[in-house]
């Protein structure tokens, strides 16, 4: 166990009263981040990376990983309070978080989700300190096609999910996947659907998406049904908090299910967003309480919460192992890396195994810091729930309209997340989903990508999909999953002489 | 426009004739540096380490803020110079993109929006193999290969028409061979495809593949230079960087290909601002922090100011230019 023994001596490096130290601020840093939409990890770590250049790489490395865990856990608290996401990947846990909220159990909602995160991180990490040598030569074997396999399979987990209308989940994906194409094109490097508008050569930001659809979409619709918000019940005690923690363990099949989705995405190239999708997905397939996910389920927290933060942990190994970063904030690190004078790739880990190991501890430490700490806050923060709507609501608004502005500095971004807003109004007015359209904005354009880049690889034959055991296995997978419905309908069709009818039901106002 | 003409003119009599010393210019507030590429990208990097080297030597001493701008391959960042015309506290961070973007798409800004600052340094370009899945060893091997397989020869780089694929379509025209090009997000990884043997070749700096050198999973075969690189630190199978042929030594007849680290600032920012950045960075170039950046990158220490960087976009632009017309790239109303 030549891991184990590094993995000490990483413990030795990162244990001392100066990196705890540096861990907290860290922690603590990431949260105010992540709280705020917009932001975001990556933009936090990059304007905090000046400060790491008189820093020494191992100290830089642990305040920049730090403030990753924090900003990570960040971003669920506005996604449960106010079904504004403050991160892409806590996106899928407004879907039963908020709903969870507002039938007055805030705090429940933000201690599920943190638990199961720090959960979902731990296991990353364990998964990092055993695999961490074997990952490189595996990630080694993933050419164009296995990347778009990995695409395919979190696109077949969807499309199977919605039980609602497949036409109306086909129409959201296609409209997810038009946004995604704006701005100029990998293969060709030239420019589509920009009508000529400076502002969208550079593409649709996904977050500008994600704070209209579900922000201000969200805040549309409570406005119409009078202005009532049930956040005045949220309760306010300690035990409450400990009693939620006690209750995690009962979803341990999500936990693992949702750990291993995570670990799988993050090491693979779909990231933690990915993750936390397909994650959900599947859970609301195979759970038994599937039918309730959308509508405040508990697993619904647990299962995106684990496999955000299992891939946000797994993601920071290919970019170490590799040069390629796993996520937005790992590709920030990397560059601070370079700066440091330390060169991302194979050898990094026999030639600086001080720094590889001592980040490795490092992320034990700081995801336990970072949950006892967000623990910690989950009272504060769900007291502001108390406050009646007419003063949240424009706080919402603000909040909103500062995120957009945030994310690139352009204020035509504002108006695009006004527009959206009204998208995710009409969305929900007309019962379509909003998750296949998401989904389809952040995988998008790379699966795009994949594929052409395939299809260039074997002059056009789709027999590269099927062309070794790797990609072989992944597209039946994908397969399969798009095909489950089908198959369960046709079955129970058969038994019970007709379909389950709580599918379409629950899905209402799930996404 | 006279109005402005005017405006202008007035301004500059009332700050260039009073104060007719120059350098007297100095930031007073913080300067933002745009790197035309994400974060962790080339010119990111090259941005941030000249950040560190201001800062660390003291040079500059208001704040410097790094903000990325890579939308539409770094478009947007010298679209969002021409929005700041005469703001000395903004600084563009590039390479070629700059003059070269605009002949290939249809942007709505020119170069007439940008005042050249400064070309720190150039980073050359080399040809990679995976020597064990392709059993490609040199580069009379590699020319041997792709002609025995016409256009079945994959050949990666980062993003379509630019710097990677013309290189690629100047090897195929001196050559006389077929490759097919395979576009990737960045360089490190096309450079991992190679490695990994699910395409045959890459075109690279050489920081972006020289870990994967260091692990046995590449290869470099020829630099596309006119002399060999002169770093002689021995760095995998007992080669250097100093031990790798020039691609004209080895059979390719492109002479030069390096891609420059490129400054610029908006139109219009008053001369002492340019005469002061200027000076800046020809300090800059001289810190230790900038040094270990060449040395690691395997880079050509060049640097190019005022009229010397001029003369040099208009040659390089020209080149570019000419291949971009060749390929069929060039837009529309050219």
């Amino acid at each position: 166990m030549g891991n184990f023994g590094q993995l000490m001596d990483g413990f030795a490096v990162a244990l001392t009263a100066h990196h705890v130290m540096i861990m907290a601020v860290g922690v603590l840093l990431g949260l105010v981040v992540g709280v705020l939409p917009g932001l975001g990890a990556p933009n936090g770590v990059s304007l905090l990376l000046p400060l790491t250049f008189t820093m020494d790489p191992i100290s830089a490395i642990i305040l920049l990983t730090s403030m990753y865990w924090g900003a990570l856990f960040g971003g669920s608290t506005t996604s449960i309070l106010f079904n504004i996401p403050g991160e892409p990947s806590s996106v899928a846990t407004t879907f039963d978080g908020y709903p969870l909220a507002r039938q007055g159990q805030a705090v429940r909602a933000l201690t599920l989700a943190f638990t199961s995160a720090g959960i979902g991180a731990l296991t990353g990490v364990i998964v990092i300190t055993l695999l961490s040598s074997w990952v490189a030569n595996f990630a080694m074997r993933f050419g164009a096609a296995e990347y778009f396999a990995v695409y395919f399979m979190a696109f077949a987990s969807f499309i199977g999910m919605a039980g609602g209308s497949p036409f109306k989940t086909l129409v959201s994906m296609m409209l997810g996947f038009a946004a995604a194409t704006v701005g100029i094109d990998t293969i060709s490097g030239e420019s589509r659907l920009t009508f000529e508008i400076d502002e969208l050569i550079g593409g649709i930001s996904f977050l500008i998406a994600v704070i209209g659809l579900f922000g201000l979409g969200e805040l549309l619709l409570t406005m119409e049904e009078g202005l009532k918000f049930e956040g005045v019940k949220a309760k306010l005690d300690m035990r409450t908090i400990l009693r939620t923690v006690a209750e995690v363990p009962r979803y341990w099949v999500t936990l693992v299910r949702s750990a291993l989705i995570g670990c799988w995405m993050g090491i693979t190239p779909g990231g933690p967003t990915a993750a936390s999708f397909m994650s959900y997905a599947l859970g609301r397939r195979f759970s038994r309480r599937g039918r309730n996910f959308g509508k405040g389920e508990p697993e619904g927290i647990v299962a995106p919460e684990t496999a955000d933060h299992s891939a946000g942990s797994c993601a920071l190994l290919p970019m170490l192992a590799l040069g390629i970063p796993g996520s937005a904030t790992a590709a920030v690190m990397m560059g601070g890396l370079m700066i440091w004078g330390l060169s991302p790739g194979p050898m990094l880990f026999s030639t600086r195994p001080d720094f590889v190991w001592g980040l490795i501890a490092s992320m034990y430490m700081g995801n336990l810091i970072a949950v006892v700490l967000v623990l910690a806050t989950v009272p504060l923060f769900a007291y502001i729930l108390r406050a009646p709507f007419t003063v949240v609501g424009p706080m919402i608004t603000i909040v909103c309209v500062i995120g957009a502005y945030t994310v690139a500095n352009h204020v035509f971004d504002i108006w695009l997340a006004l527009a959206f807003g009204i998208v995710g109004y009409v969305f929900k007015k007309l019962d379509y989903p909003l998750a296949p359209f998401v989904l389809a904005m952040v995988l998008g354009d790379k699966a795009e990508d994949a594929f052409r880049q395939a299809m260039l690889t074997s002059d056009g034959s789709p027999a590269i999909f099927f062309s070794n055991a790797l990609v072989s296995t992944m597209m039946g997978l994908g397969i399969l999953l798009l095909c489950l419905p089908l198959i369960t309908v046709l079955f129970k069709g058969g038994l019970f002489g007709r379909p389950a009818a709580g599918d379409a039901e629950a899905h209402g106002r799930s996404a | 426009m006279p109005k402005h003409a005017l405006t202008a003119f007035a301004l500059t009599l009332s700050v260039v004739v009073p104060t007719a010393a120059l350098a007297e210019w100095k930031p007073n507030r913080p300067v933002e540096f745009v790197a035309a590429a994400g974060p962790g990208g080339g010119t990111d990097t090259f941005a941030r380490v000249v950040q560190s080297a201001l800062s660390k030597n003291e040079l500059l001493t208001t704040p410097i803020i790094v903000s990325n701008k890579s939308g539409g391959s770094g478009a947007e960042t010298f679209i969002y110079a021409k929005s700041n015309k005469g703001d000395p506290y903004k600084l563009y961070f590039g390479t070629q993109d700059a003059y070269v973007l605009p002949l290939a798409n249809k942007l709505s800004y020119s170069q007439k929006d940008l005042t050249p600052v400064a070309a720190m340094v150039f980073d050359p370009f080399i040809l990679w193999v995976n020597p064990k899945t392709s059993g490609i060893e040199d580069v009379k091997g590699f020319i041997a290969k792709a002609k025995e397989n016409p256009g079945q020869l994959k050949l990666g780089g980062a993003k379509a028409k630019e710097a990677d694929e013309t290189l690629m379509t100047l090897i195929e025209h001196k050559t006389g061979v077929d490759l097919t090009y395979i576009p990737y997000k960045s360089g490190s990884e096309a450079a991992i495809q190679v490695a990994g043997g699910h395409i045959t070749a890459n075109v690279n700096n050489p920081s972006e593949s020289v870990e994967q050198w260091k692990a046995g999973v590449q290869k470099p075969l020829c630099v596309f230079e006119s002399e060999r690189l002169a770093d002689k630190t021995v760095i995998a199978d007992g080669m250097s960087w100093n031990d790798v042929p020039t691609c004209v030594e080895a059979g390719i007849d492109v002479k030069t290909f390096a891609q420059p680290r490129t400054i610029w600032a908006a139109a219009d920012i008053p001369p002492e601002a340019l005469a002061y950045y200027t000076e800046l960075f020809t300090k800059a170039a001289g810190t230790p922090e900038f040094k270990g950046y060449q040395e690691r990158g395997a880079q050509i220490p060049r640097l190019l100011t005022g009229d010397a960087f001029k003369d040099f976009i208009k040659q390089h632009e020209a080149t570019y230019a000419e291949i971009y017309k060749a390929n069929g790239w060039l837009r529309a109303e050219q």
